[in-house]
């Protein structure tokens, strides 16, 4: 119906809507805020909620799809906030650099459905950098040793991927299996991870 | 139920409510009223009916937000050149599209127009390059059917909603604006203007 903007007036709609998500922000009116970054896995979504990061997500599951399901089972009350991602997107880019081993960020794994997922993504974090489990071991560690399947699900169905390390579990043969991001992207990371530990073995 | 993430509402609509800001409160307090609109719009989002039409539903509250914003102006009145006399039609100018003068209007600049004569006095044909001061010396009631049919695009059925008035009351409002709009911001074909 109307024409389009031209540069001033697209660069003062970039700062209006800014100073919304800071507002809206500030006034508890933004549920859930997102942000894009740019990685060595490819462009990375980032979303989170008052109680922290709520999702991580690659480019190949849709990130518009990505934020409409956000939106549905979480809030619509969802806006483009970099800000708010700051500190998440900081410490995801030294990780993907090798310059760190662990996130100390806030999560929040309410997009993880059910008691059992919940503990594999708690067992998740207890698997060391550079290091690896088999299915099966993360199974038995969540207390149902027959459910393998469901492991290769609840890693599948990560929120959190690389965040919370799903890309650490592996198949018992010794193949990397399976991954959110692509096989692509968890070789990357398992490399990175085994290289980083190698450079601290040398270093020490 | 779904609803689409606000980001996208405030993507889709965020130009048109701003403009419709702009031609109701000026380009300085458009600001204010149009943070002020999608703020109120955010917190009342997730309840709002899902086959509402947004863009109707985010004018009515930028109407409101306007409305706050004047009263405040009034409380610290900014003064506003008096509204110039308008000077007739040249004689073979071609009429103006109602709908493509509100949305140059409510674009801050006057691309394609120029100006009367008499109007046209200022050091750079100022009025020219800055709507505002005429569309602002228009009665709030003309300026308000103006942003909400001719730059929002509602009809005006809904702008008499809007309004609180009569369908032809928000039609002659809509026109009377227009007509004296028109008599400030002449068209003259661009081949012409050279």
């Amino acid at each position: 119906m109307i024409e389009l903007l031209d540069g001033d007036g697209t660069d003062h709609h970039t700062g209006l809507r800014a100073r919304l998500a800071r507002e809206a922000g500030e006034s508890g009116l933004l549920d859930v805020a997102y942000r894009t970054i740019d990685t060595r896995l490819g462009p990375l979504l980032l979303a989170a909620t008052s109680l922290g990061l709520v999702r991580v997500a690659f480019a190949v599951e849709g990130h518009e799809e990505v934020l409409t399901d956000l939106a549905a089972r979480i809030s619509p009350r969802l806006m483009h906030a970099p800000a708010r991602l700051d500190g998440a997107a900081q410490q995801i880019d030294e990780y993907l650099h090798g310059d760190r081993q662990r996130f100390d960020l806030g999560l929040d794994f309410r997009l993880a459905s059910g008691a059992f997922r919940h503990n594999v993504l708690a067992h998740l974090q207890t698997i060391a950098y550079g290091s690896t489990a088999s299915y099966a071991a993360v199974a038995l560690a969540a207390g149902s040793p027959k459910a393998v399947r469901a492991v290769g699900t609840a890693c599948a169905r990560n929120p959190l991927p690389v965040v919370v390390p799903c890309h650490r579990v592996v198949r018992s043969d010794g193949s990397s299996g399976q991954y959110v991001g692509g096989p692509t992207a968890k070789q990357t990371l398992l490399r990175l991870e085994s290289s980083g530990v190698a450079a601290q073995a040398t270093s020490t | 139920m779904k609803r689409e993430p606000f980001e996208r509402v405030v993507e889709r609509h965020g130009p048109t409510v701003l403009r419709v800001c702009r031609a109701v409160v000026g380009p300085v307090a458009a600001d204010d009223a149009w943070s002020e609109t999608f703020l109120a719009a955010m917190r009342a989002y997730p309840a709002l009916a899902p086959d509402s039409d947004v863009e109707a539903w985010l004018v009515t509250i930028a109407h409101r937000k306007a409305i706050d914003q004047i009263r405040l102006m009034s409380r610290n009145p900014t003064p506003v050149p008096e509204l110039p006399d308008g000077s007739d039609p040249p004689d073979g100018a071609p009429d103006r599209d109602d709908v493509e003068l509100g949305h140059t209007i409510a674009h801050g600049h006057a691309a394609g127009f120029s100006g009367a004569d008499e109007v046209g006095l200022g050091p750079n044909a100022d009025h020219m390059l800055d709507p505002w001061p005429a569309v602002l010396a228009l009665p709030l009631r003309q300026r308000q059917a103006v942003a909400y049919h001719h730059v929002a695009g509602l009809p005006y059925t809904e702008v008499a909603a809007i309004l609180g008035c009569s369908v032809v009351a928000a039609r002659r409002a809509a026109s009377d604006g227009i007509t004296t709009l028109r008599r400030i911001f002449q068209p003259i074909p661009t081949q012409e203007l050279s």
